[in-house]
C-alpha cells in the first residue's frame, strides 16, 4: 500500500506547540508511507488540492491527515480524497489539536504524542478496506409533533414546499399557548388575530393531515423511513359528523368540568369546545366529569345533537403513519408556583399566574375580558406583578432565565392600565431582559407612558390582610422595604419542559437536558437539528424563547426537512456491522444485545441459522462486535483488527526520552 | 454608619476580607445576585443602617470597615428568614453570624450596650455554668448606666416568683470554665498564627 | 401514637428555670400524664445561646456540646428541649461534629459520638404523641375558642436545619389545637419574629414586632395566642404592658404555652401547669373547664 501523510499546522493552533516538521519526517520511516509533509491550513482549498496532487503524483492508495478533530473536517477530507479517485474510507484523521496541541504547552511532549497518534493512524489505515454505501429511497412525508405556533409554521412551510405533512397535537385544538394569549409583545397585536389565519391555513391545506387530540405512541425506523404509531384518543364525539355548532355545550348540565383552557379560573361543561376559534372546531367529552360516564345519567347531548355525532362507546384508536422526517415542536408548560409557601403555595385565589392573567384580560376568557379578582369578582385597584417566579432560582432547581417574563409583565401591566382607569401597577423585578427588536423601547413605554411603577427587588412574602393582600418586597436601589396593599398579584411563572417531554424523547431517541428541554446538535451552529438523523426541533421544546424565535425555528426546521428531501434517495452509512457467515455460530447474542433491533436471523441453504444485519437500521454502535464470542460480526471501519493494530503499534513504540 | 462614598479599584477592595468571610461562613458570597429577597423578608430592615442585601454587596466589594462597623450585624436577630428565602441557597444568617464574631475580633462592635449585655451573659455562664438572670439584669443596668431598665416589670415578676434571688451554681462549673479557657487559648493561638 | 414509658433526655435551658418557669412546669406535668419519661440532663450548663455564638460559634457549640455529651452518657438517643434557641445551639454542636471540625472536639474534650438527635417540645408532641391521641385522651375541649398558633422564627426554619414542619406555613400546632377542639384561623404571622432577645437592650424592637402579632391576633378575634417558645412567650406576655405603651393601646391577650393548653384539656391541675404565673390572665379561657365531655365514643367518631 502507498500511504501519504499530511501534518496540518493549523496556523498556530497546532504549530505553536507541536513540531509538525519533525512529525512529518518521522512519518516517512513508517512502513508503507511514501510521502509525508506538513502544511499551513490543510482544510483550505489549496491544502486540499495539495493532497489531491500528491495522490496523483505519488500514486497514493491511502491518506492520513493529522489535524483537528475529525468532527470538524473528516467529511471535507473524505470528499477531497474521493475527488482524487480514492475510496473515501481509505482516509484516516489523527487528532493532534484537541487531543494534543491544545492540551499542553510542552512542545516536546506534544510532539512525541503527535508522532504516536500519527503512527497509530497510519497503522490503522494499513488495515482499512474500501467501503461502499447503498442508496435508500426517502419517504417525502414529514411528521410535525405539536400544533403550537412553531409547529404550525413548520407545517405550513413544508406544505408550501409541496411536502405531505402529518401533524399530531395532544390537545383537542391546535394553537398551543399562543391561542390563550390576549395580546403579544411588543406590537400589542391581538394573538388570536395573527394566529387564527395560520390555524385555518393548517386546517384547509390539502397537504396537511391533522390528528388533534392524539399522541405519539411509538416510533421506529430511521431517517427517510420512520414508522410512527399515533394514538387517537377517544373524544366520544364523531369528528367527521360534528359541525362545531356548540348546542351540546349550551345544554350540558355538568357545568363543573375543569377548564384547562381558562387555566382553572372557570369551570366548563363536560362536553365542550375549548374556545370559539378552535381548530378543529369539534366537541369533546371529558370522561371525568360527564354524568353519563360517571353515573349513567343524562345523555342530553346525544339527544339534541342535530347530526347525531355523540359516541359514548368510542375507544382509543391507533393509526400508523410512515414519514421520512420528524419535526418536534412540543412547546412547554409553566412552572408550578405552589412550591412557594411564601406566596401562598397556590392557595390564595387572588395570587394568579401570568397565563391566568392572560385569560382574564382576553375577551373570550372567563370574565369576558374584564380584569376582576377571582375571589370576589371586584375590579382590582392595585395590581402587583412579580418577576422571576420559578426562574433564576437554584433553590428549586431552576437556575435558568425563562426569557419571556420581563416582556410579558410589561405587556400585562400596559393592558391593565388600559383596562382599568387609574389602577396602580407595580412590577417587582431583579433585572430586565429585553433583547429583541423594539423590546427595550416597549419596557420603557410601560414605565414612561403608562406609569407602571417598576421596583427593583424581590418579594419576600405575600399575606392576606382583610380582603386584600399585603406584598412585602424590597427596593434594593433605595435600600428600603416596600409593602404594597394589593388587590391582585400576578406571578410571572417561568417556563418548564412540557409534560411528558422526557417520555417522548425516549421514543424518538433524542437527548434532553436536566430540565427536559431537548438537546440541539450544536448550541451555536445547529439549533434545530438533533443528534438523531431525520429528527428536527422547533420552538420552546428546545429551550425558552419568544414567538419570533419560535416561528424562525419552525421555518428553519422546515428548511432542513426540505433539504433532506431534495434528493430522492439517501446514502446509507457503510460504517455499520457486517456478519462473516462462515464464522457465525448462530448463538444469537448479537440479536439480543442490539438496541436498535437491526439484526435478524437468516436461514442458509443448508438449514443453519446465521445473524444478518439490516444495513438501513444499524446505527454503527458496535455493541454486537463487542459481544460476539467468535468475533464473526465486525463493525466496518472499526474492526477488531484495525483497533488492535493501533494498540499494538502504540504499545510497541519506542520509549521516548 | 460607615458610608461608602466613591471606590477606587483594586485599591479599595479588601480581597482578604472576602476570603475570610467565605471561609469562616462556608458560603460562596459571589453566588448572590442581589435580588433583595433577604431584605424583603427581614423583619429588622427598618432598624438596620444597611439592609442585609447591601451587607452582602459590601462584602462582595471587600468593604471590611463598613460591614464590621455596621449596626445591622448587631441588630440581626438570627431569625433565619433570609436563609429560608434566598433563591441562591446562601445561608445568609450564617454570614451575619460570621460578621458578628469577626467584628468582636476586630473590636469594631457598633452597638455597645448589646455587646455589654452579651458579655455579662457570658460572664454569668462562666461563673455559674448557667445564666443568673437577676444578676445579669442588675449588672447590665449598672454598667450600661440604665438603672431603670425593666423596672416597670419588677413588682409583678417578683410577686410571681419568676426571678430567683440566689444563683444556681452547677457542680460542673469547672468543666464549663475549662471549656472557656481552652477556647480562649485556641483563639489566641489563631490570632498569633 | 403514644409509647408508654418512652425515655427522653431533657434539656430545660436557662430561661425556663427563670422567667419562663411555667413552660418547664407544664412540660413536665404533661409528659408525666402522657407517659413520657423525661430525664433531666444532670448538671446541665447554659448552651450559650445568642450571646455565645455572636462571640464565636465555636464557643457556643462547645458549651452546647457538653450537654449532648452528658446526654449520651445517659445512654439516651434523643434530647428534647423546650427552647428553640437552645435547640438551635444543640443542633449547631451536632453540625460542627458532622463537619468534622477538630477545634470543636479539642475545646469540648469530652467523648461525643454525634449520634444523638435533638428535638423541640412541639416536635415531640406532634410526631411522637400526635393529634389523634390528643383527641382521644382529652377530657375538656376548647370549643368555640379562637386560638392563634404562633410558632416564632426558629421552630421550622431554615428547612434543611430544622427538618420539622413547613418553613412558611407550619401546621403542627394548628393540628394540636384543632385536636383540642379550638377554632384555628389562618394566621399570616406564624413565623414572623417577635423581637427575640432585644427586650432589654432595644425594647422598641420588641414593642413593634410583638405588637404586630398581638394586633393581628386581636383582629382575628382570638381568645388566646398559643406559643411553643419561651422567648416568644416572654415578649408577648411578660412584656405585653411595654408593648401596650409602645402602641398606645391595651392588648389584653392571654398568651399560653401549648403545653399548658394540652395539660388543661387533659385535666391536669392548673397549679401544676403554672397558669398562675402568666402576666396576662388566661382565666377567661380556662373558666369553662366545668364542661366535661358527654361521650368519649362520640368524640372518637368525630
Amino acid at each position: 500500500m502507498r500511504i501519504g501523510v499530511f501534518i496540518c499546522k493549523c496556523g498556530t493552533n497546532i504549530a505553536a506547540t507541536v513540531d509538525t516538521e519533525a512529525v512529518a519526517r518521522k512519518a516517512l520511516e513508517y512502513p508503507d508511507v511514501v510521502y509525508a509533509t506538513d502544511y499551513m491550513y490543510t482544510c483550505s482549498e489549496p491544502g486540499q488540492q495539495e493532497i489531491q496532487q500528491a495522490i496523483e503524483e505519488y500514486d497514493l492508495q491511502g491518506v492520513v491527515v493529522a489535524a483537528c478533530s475529525p468532527r470538524m473536517h473528516e467529511v471535507t477530507f473524505r470528499r477531497a480524497v474521493e475527488k482524487a479517485g480514492l475510496n473515501r474510507y481509505m482516509f484516516e484523521q489523527a487528532n493532534i489539536r484537541e487531543h494534543c496541541s491544545w492540551i499542553s504547552k510542552d512542545t516536546e511532549a506534544n510532539t512525541r504524542k503527535a508522532i504516536d497518534l500519527v503512527r497509530m493512524s497510519v497503522e490503522k489505515l494499513r488495515f482499512n478496506e474500501p467501503l461502499f454505501s447503498s442508496q435508500v429511497p426517502i419517504n417525502k412525508r414529514v411528521l410535525v409533533i405539536g400544533g403550537g405556533i412553531s409547529g404550525i409554521q413548520a407545517a405550513l412551510d413544508c406544505a408550501e414546499g409541496g411536502l405531505d405533512v402529518v401533524m399530531v397535537e395532544r390537545e383537542s385544538t391546535i394553537g398551543g399557548k399562543m391561542a390563550k394569549l390576549d395580546k403579544t409583545f411588543p406590537t400589542i397585536d391581538c394573538s388570536s388575530c395573527i394566529l387564527g389565519p395560520k390555524m385555518v391555513d393548517v386546517a384547509q391545506n390539502e397537504n396537511i393531515r391533522l390528528y388533534a387530540y392524539s399522541e405519539i405512541e411509538s416510533v421506529s425506523g430511521y431517517m427517510g423511513n420512520f414508522k410512527v404509531g399515533i394514538r387517537k384518543k377517544a373524544t366520544y364525539v364523531d369528528w367527521d359528523a360534528c359541525t362545531g355548532c356548540g348546542l351540546c355545550m349550551e345544554k350540558c348540565p355538568a357545568k363543573k368540568s375543569f377548564d384547562g383552557f381558562n387555566e382553572g379560573l372557570d369551570t366548563t361543561t363536560a362536553i365542550n369546545i375549548p374556545f370559539p376559534q378552535a381548530i378543529p372546531k369539534r366537541a369533546r367529552i371529558d370522561p371525568k366529569y360527564c354524568w353519563y360516564m360517571i353515573k349513567e345519567k343524562c345523555r342530553i347531548c346525544q339527544k339534541i345533537c342535530p347530526v347525531d355525532a355523540i359516541r359514548f362507546d368510542m375507544k382509543h384508536e391507533t393509526v400508523v403513519e410512515e414519514v421520512g422526517a420528524i419535526i418536534v415542536a412540543t412547546g412547554f408548560d409553566l412552572v408550578d408556583h405552589s412550591v412557594y409557601g411564601e406566596y401562598g403555595a397556590g392557595q390564595y385565589p387572588d395570587v394568579i399566574t401570568g397565563m391566568q392573567f392572560e385569560r382574564l384580560v382576553n375577551a373570550s376568557g372567563p370574565y369576558g375580558g374584564h380584569i376582576l379578582r377571582p375571589s370576589d369578582g371586584k375590579e382590582p385597584k392595585n395590581i402587583v406583578f412579580i418577576a422571576c417566579v420559578g426562574s433564576r432560582d437554584p433553590s428549586i432547581g431552576r437556575p435558568y432565565c425563562s426569557g419571556i417574563c420581563c416582556m410579558y409583565i410589561a405587556k400585562q401591566a400596559i393592558l391593565a392600565r388600559d383596562h382599568i382607569q387609574d389602577c396602580n401597577c407595580y412590577v417587582f423585578y431583579i433585572d430586565i431582559r429585553a433583547p429583541g427588536k423594539n423590546y427595550e423601547e416597549f419596557v420603557r413605554r410601560a414605565q414612561e407612558d403608562y406609569g407602571v411603577q417598576y421596583i427593583r427587588g424581590r418579594v419576600g412574602k405575600i399575606y392576606p390582610e382583610g380582603e386584600r393582600l399585603v406584598v412585602q418586597g424590597m427596593d434594593t436601589l433605595l435600600g428600603t422595604q416596600v409593602e404594597v396593599d394589593a388587590d391582585l398579584v400576578v406571578l410571572a411563572t417561568g417556563v418548564a419542559a412540557s409534560a411528558g417531554a422526557k417520555d417522548l424523547a425516549e421514543k424518538l431517541r433524542i437527548s434532553y437536558d436536566e430540565y427536559g428541554f431537548y438537546m440541539e446538535s450544536h448550541p451555536k451552529l445547529r439549533p434545530v437539528e438533533t443528534n438523531t438523523a431525520g429528527v428536527f426541533l422547533a420552538g420552546v421544546c428546545q429551550g425558552p424563547k419568544d414567538i419570533p424565535a419560535s416561528v424562525a425555528q419552525g421555518s428553519a426546521a422546515a428548511a432542513k426537512t426540505q433539504a433532506l428531501f431534495s434528493r430522492d434517495t439517501i446514502e446509507t452509512d457503510p460504517q455499520i456491522a457486517s456478519v462473516n457467515e462462515r464464522m457465525c455460530i448462530g448463538c444469537g447474542k448479537c440479536i439480543d444485545v442490539c438496541p436498535f433491533g437491526s439484526i435478524q436471523w437468516k436461514t442458509l441453504r443448508d438449514g443453519s441459522q446465521k445473524a444478518e444485519v439490516l444495513d438501513t437500521v444499524c446505527q454503527g454502535c458496535g455493541l454486537c462486535n463487542a459481544t460476539c464470542p467468535p468475533k464473526a460480526i465486525q463493525l466496518q471501519h472499526c474492526t477488531d483488527d484495525q483497533i488492535l493494530a493501533e494498540i499494538d503499534v502504540l504499545c510497541a513504540g519506542e520509549r521516548h526520552g | 454608619m460607615t458610608l461608602v462614598n466613591g471606590l477606587r479599584m483594586p485599591r479599595d477592595c479588601d480581597d482578604n476580607f472576602i476570603h475570610q468571610v467565605e471561609t469562616e461562613s462556608r458560603q460562596q458570597i459571589s453566588k448572590c445576585y442581589q435580588c433583595g429577597n433577604c431584605s424583603a423578608s427581614c423583619a429588622y430592615t427598618y432598624v438596620y443602617d444597611y439592609p442585609v442585601n447591601q451587607i452582602m454587596r459590601l462584602i462582595q466589594l471587600g468593604q471590611k470597615e463598613a460591614v464590621l462597623r455596621s449596626r445591622s450585624i448587631w441588630l440581626c436577630a438570627d431569625c433565619q428568614a433570609c436563609t429560608t428565602r434566598c433563591p441562591c441557597n446562601i445561608d445568609i444568617a450564617r454570614v451575619m453570624e460570621t460578621l458578628r464574631f469577626l467584628s468582636v475580633e476586630e473590636d469594631t462592635v457598633s452597638i455597645k450596650n448589646i455587646q455589654l449585655f452579651y458579655d455579662e451573659f457570658i460572664n454569668s455562664v462562666k461563673i455559674f455554668g448557667r445564666v443568673f438572670e437577676t444578676g445579669l439584669l442588675a449588672k447590665y443596668n449598672l454598667k450600661a448606666k440604665k438603672p431603670f431598665t425593666d423596672i416597670d416589670l419588677a413588682p409583678k415578676v417578683l410577686k410571681k416568683g419568676k426571678l430567683p434571688i440566689i444563683p444556681h451554681r452547677i457542680r460542673g462549673r469547672k468543666q464549663v470554665s475549662d471549656i472557656f479557657k481552652r477556647f480562649e487559648d485556641y483563639r489566641n493561638k489563631k490570632n498569633i498564627d | 401514637m403514644s409509647q408508654t414509658a418512652k425515655r427522653i433526655a431533657y434539656y430545660p435551658g436557662c430561661s425556663v428555670t427563670g422567667t419562663t418557669v411555667e413552660f418547664d412546669q407544664s412540660t413536665r406535668a404533661l409528659c408525666t400524664a402522657l407517659g413520657i419519661e423525661l430525664e433531666e440532663i444532670p448538671d446541665w450548663n447554659c448552651c450559650g445561646s445568642t450571646p455565645a455564638h455572636s462571640y464565636d460559634p465555636l464557643l457556643g457549640a462547645a458549651l452546647a456540646g457538653r450537654n449532648l455529651a452528658l446526654a449520651e452518657e445517659m445512654g439516651l438517643d434523643i434530647v428534647m428541649t423546650p427552647c428553640p434557641s437552645c435547640l438551635k445551639a444543640l443542633k449547631e454542636a451536632i453540625r460542627k461534629y458532622e463537619e468534622k471540625q477538630q477545634s470543636f472536639l479539642d475545646i469540648l474534650q469530652m467523648p461525643f459520638s454525634g449520634q444523638i438527635r435533638a428535638i423541640s417540645v412541639l416536635q415531640m408532641l406532634y410526631e411522637d404523641i400526635g393529634p389523634k391521641t390528643i383527641r382521644e385522651k382529652i377530657r375538656y375541649r376548647l370549643t368555640n375558642k379562637v386560638i392563634i398558633p404562633y410558632y416564632g422564627c426558629l421552630l421550622s426554619r431554615p428547612p434543611e436545619f430544622a427538618r420539622f414542619d413547613d418553613p412558611e406555613n407550619p401546621i403542627s400546632m394548628d393540628k394540636l389545637l384543632q385536636a383540642m377542639g379550638a377554632s384555628v384561623p389562618e394566621f399570616p404571622y406564624k413565623t414572623e419574629c417577635c423581637g427575640a432577645a432585644y427586650g432589654v437592650t432595644q425594647n422598641h424592637i420588641v414593642g413593634k414586632m410583638t405588637g404586630r402579632i398581638l394586633d393581628m391576633a386581636r383582629r382575628l378575634g382570638a381568645a388566646a395566642v398559643a406559643v411553643a417558645c419561651p422567648l416568644c412567650q416572654q415578649n408577648l406576655d411578660l412584656r405585653q404592658s411595654q408593648v401596650n405603651r409602645y402602641w398606645h393601646t391595651t392588648f389584653q391577650m392571654p398568651v399560653v404555652y401549648i403545653t399548658q393548653l394540652l395539660g388543661f384539656t387533659l385535666g391536669i391541675d392548673p397549679k401544676k401547669l403554672g397558669l398562675d404565673k402568666l402576666f396576662v390572665s388566661a382565666d377567661d379561657l380556662f373558666k369553662e373547664k366545668s364542661e366535661p365531655l358527654e361521650n368519649q365514643t362520640q368524640l372518637k367518631s368525630a
